[in-house]
């Protein structure tokens, strides 16, 4: 059922800014304390908050069941991609070959206290990404699930 | 005895944890008891891995130089998603035999369909 | 009543078995720490991270979270098949 208006109004204002500091703790894994599977259940919050405020009618307009679907397997085989690509470079499996060369995430980090630098540690920021599309697709696929269940039998 | 104070914590919420799984006949409370269980063994691999007057292990701006065990930490990480994946199961079979069986009492729902 | 009384002197015995537990842990002083020692000492320039607790978990110890992901995302999958329509008829699925 629908909640009264100042709680749909709060919900819209409230929702990008919950998606973008979710984004915000997983892209400073490296840095702060946070990470792929804290930043995720963070974002899954904010989907939480537009499904308890509307309509279920409504909410199947705008999440769609596939596309939440499509991010969990994105995530899951970019994580195993990112570890197979060490294999072409000649080393083992999960090696971090990006971290203290010169290419994408690849700066050497100063030895010591230091206030941190974005461009470091090599392939965590992107098994960070990988894993943080991951749990915000599984957790708010999980609730819309659970929601649709209840709305077959009318209870 | 004050200066063991989370280990004390931890053999109160097993215990609490032992008595609900054990004794209750509601699947729902049971689904209770099995997540506080997994929080008091979360809480015991943290509490092992504490070092006196340590900070958070990051070097991004720390205070000090002595810093506590990283490896715990990590290991409940894992822990702690896998007892969100276990809930989320359970939580969908009791929805489901609810509406098959009428009722979420486990002395009720012992008869299989032949 | 016979059988209230084994349940709660087996439940007695049991919180005396992790009440003599919790007394004989130390907090504050882990015992081996050889491996944490080196994580700390040498994770900042073999990973190239500021943060000892996600070095940790992406990089010295990956296969962990491999297979966290994988528990994560069949679980996912197993509330998705629950609440399945299916077509004509209801539960006897014969030919």
């Amino acid at each position: 059922m629908r909640m009264s208006k100042i709680v749909r109004t709060a919900a819209d204002i409230l929702y990008p800014a919950i998606l973008i500091f979710g984004l915000y703790v997983v892209a400073h894994g490296h840095l702060t304390p946070g990470g792929g599977f804290q930043g995720g259940a963070v974002i899954a919050t904010g989907g939480a908050l537009v499904i308890v405020a509307y309509n279920y009618k409504e909410v199947t307009g705008w999440l769609k069941k596939n596309v939440l679907m499509g991010q969990e397997v994105i995530g899951l085989f970019g994580f195993i991609g990112v570890g197979l690509l060490a294999l072409a470079f000649g080393q083992v499996f999960f090696f971090n070959y990006l971290a203290g060369s010169g290419s994408l995430f690849g700066m050497p980090v100063p030895y010591g206290i230091n206030p941190g630098e974005l461009n470091t540690a090599g392939v965590l920021p992107l098994m960070n990404f990988a894993v943080g599309i991951e749990v915000w697709g599984g957790l708010t696929i999980v609730i819309l699930y659970m929601l649709s269940g209840l709305e077959k039998e009318g209870c | 005895m004050l200066w063991n104070l989370p280990f004390i914590t931890v053999v109160v919420l097993t215990f609490i944890g032992l008595v609900t799984v054990l004794l209750k006949k509601n699947i729902i409370k049971i689904l209770l008891g099995i997540n506080i269980l997994e929080s008091a063994v979360n809480l015991f691999i943290v509490a092992l891995g504490y070092r006196e007057g340590g900070v958070a292990p990051i070097f991004t701006l720390a205070p000090s130089e002595l810093m506590v065990l990283p490896t715990p930490q990590a290991l409940v990480l894992t822990s702690i998603v896998i007892g969100v994946a276990t809930s989320a199961l359970v939580l969908s079979f009791a929805m489901v035999l609810q509406k098959k069986y009428g009722t979420v009492d486990i002395d009720k729902i012992r008869r299989l369909h032949g | 009543m016979k059988k209230m009384l084994v349940v709660g002197a087996s439940l007695i015995i049991l919180a005396a078995f992790f009440g003599v537990m919790a007394m004989t842990l130390s907090f504050g002083s882990p015992k081996m720490t050889d491996m944490d020692d080196y994580f700390l000492r040498h994770g900042q320039e073999q990973t190239g991270s500021n943060n000892e607790c996600t070095a940790v978990v992406f990089d010295f110890r990956g296969f962990d979270t491999l297979g966290e992901s994988t528990v994560l995302f069949c679980a996912i999958v197993g509330v998705a098949l629950m609440f399945r329509k299916m077509q004509g008829g209801e539960e006897y699925e014969d030919e």
